[in-house]
């Protein structure tokens, strides 16, 4: 019987996107069963279009800077746009798969990507705002599996 | 060494070898041999545990200047 691996995804920045996809996508290329369930803002993953994702150096004082400066500064308007620019640039320099890619890798593994259903209706989303292929729970739904997995990480 | 298929990872960063090897891996019959040209230093480690974790045999890892290339022959099931 294969290994099972239960993430929870709680984060949408540009950044925090990258390590559930990554995992769930080499799980499944290590032919573990795998789910992830996306709550919160991580649900902002799941929708049709993630071109928009964003990710803010500021309150992130680990993020490595091209110039040091301090975190104050990072409020300035359009520093996160750039901060955003910046970061996509260096994901495609360095053939780091996209979010996009990583995605539809799992969904083509048959990864089991999960929409928390409280989230849905809190943030007012519709089902049709989602990319194709989800499914909608709640805490019960992830436990169902969670609970038999080998692996359960929150992100 | 001779194989049967060969798959250019080079310039791809992690896990996207691993992956691209997987779907590769389902493209040839079990028994023949995957060719793979990576440059990603970490693949070396991955392309180990990779292997060790889905059974698929490691024949070679040799690198070459800044490449690594492994080979790697699919698993029979029996």
């Amino acid at each position: 019987m294969s290994k099972k691996l239960a993430l929870i995804a709680s984060k949408g920045t540009l950044d925090w996107a990258y390590p559930p996809f990554i995992l769930a996508s080499t799980a499944a290329a290590l032919d573990y069963e795998v789910q992830i369930f996306f709550t919160f803002y991580g649900l902002t993953l799941l929708k049709k279009d993630i071109s928009d994702l964003k990710v803010s150096p500021l309150g992130n004082p680990g993020m490595p800077m091209p110039v040091p400066m301090p975190n104050l500064l990072q409020m300035i308007p359009g520093m996160e746009l750039m901060a955003t620019m910046m970061m996509k640039q260096k994901i495609a320099n360095k053939g780091v798969a996209s979010i996009e890619a990583l995605r539809t890798a799992c969904l083509e593994s048959g990864v089991k990507l999960i929409a928390c259903q409280m989230t849905v209706d809190l943030f007012d989303f519709k089902p049709e705002d989602f990319v194709e292929g989800i499914e909608f729970g709640g805490a019960a739904t992830f436990f169902e599996f969670a609970g038999e997995s080998d692996v359960n990480l929150f992100i | 060494m001779d194989f049967d298929k060969e798959l250019d990872a080079r310039g791809l960063n992690c896990p996207l070898p691993i992956l691209r090897c997987k779907k590769a891996l389902a493209e040839i019959t079990d028994g023949q041999v995957l060719k793979v040209m990576a440059t990603d230093p970490g693949s070396v480690k991955d392309f180990q545990a990779f292997c060790k974790q889905t059974g698929h045999e490691l024949l070679s890892l040799e690198t070459q200047e800044k490449e690594f290339i492994f080979h790697i022959r699919k698993q029979i099931k029996s």
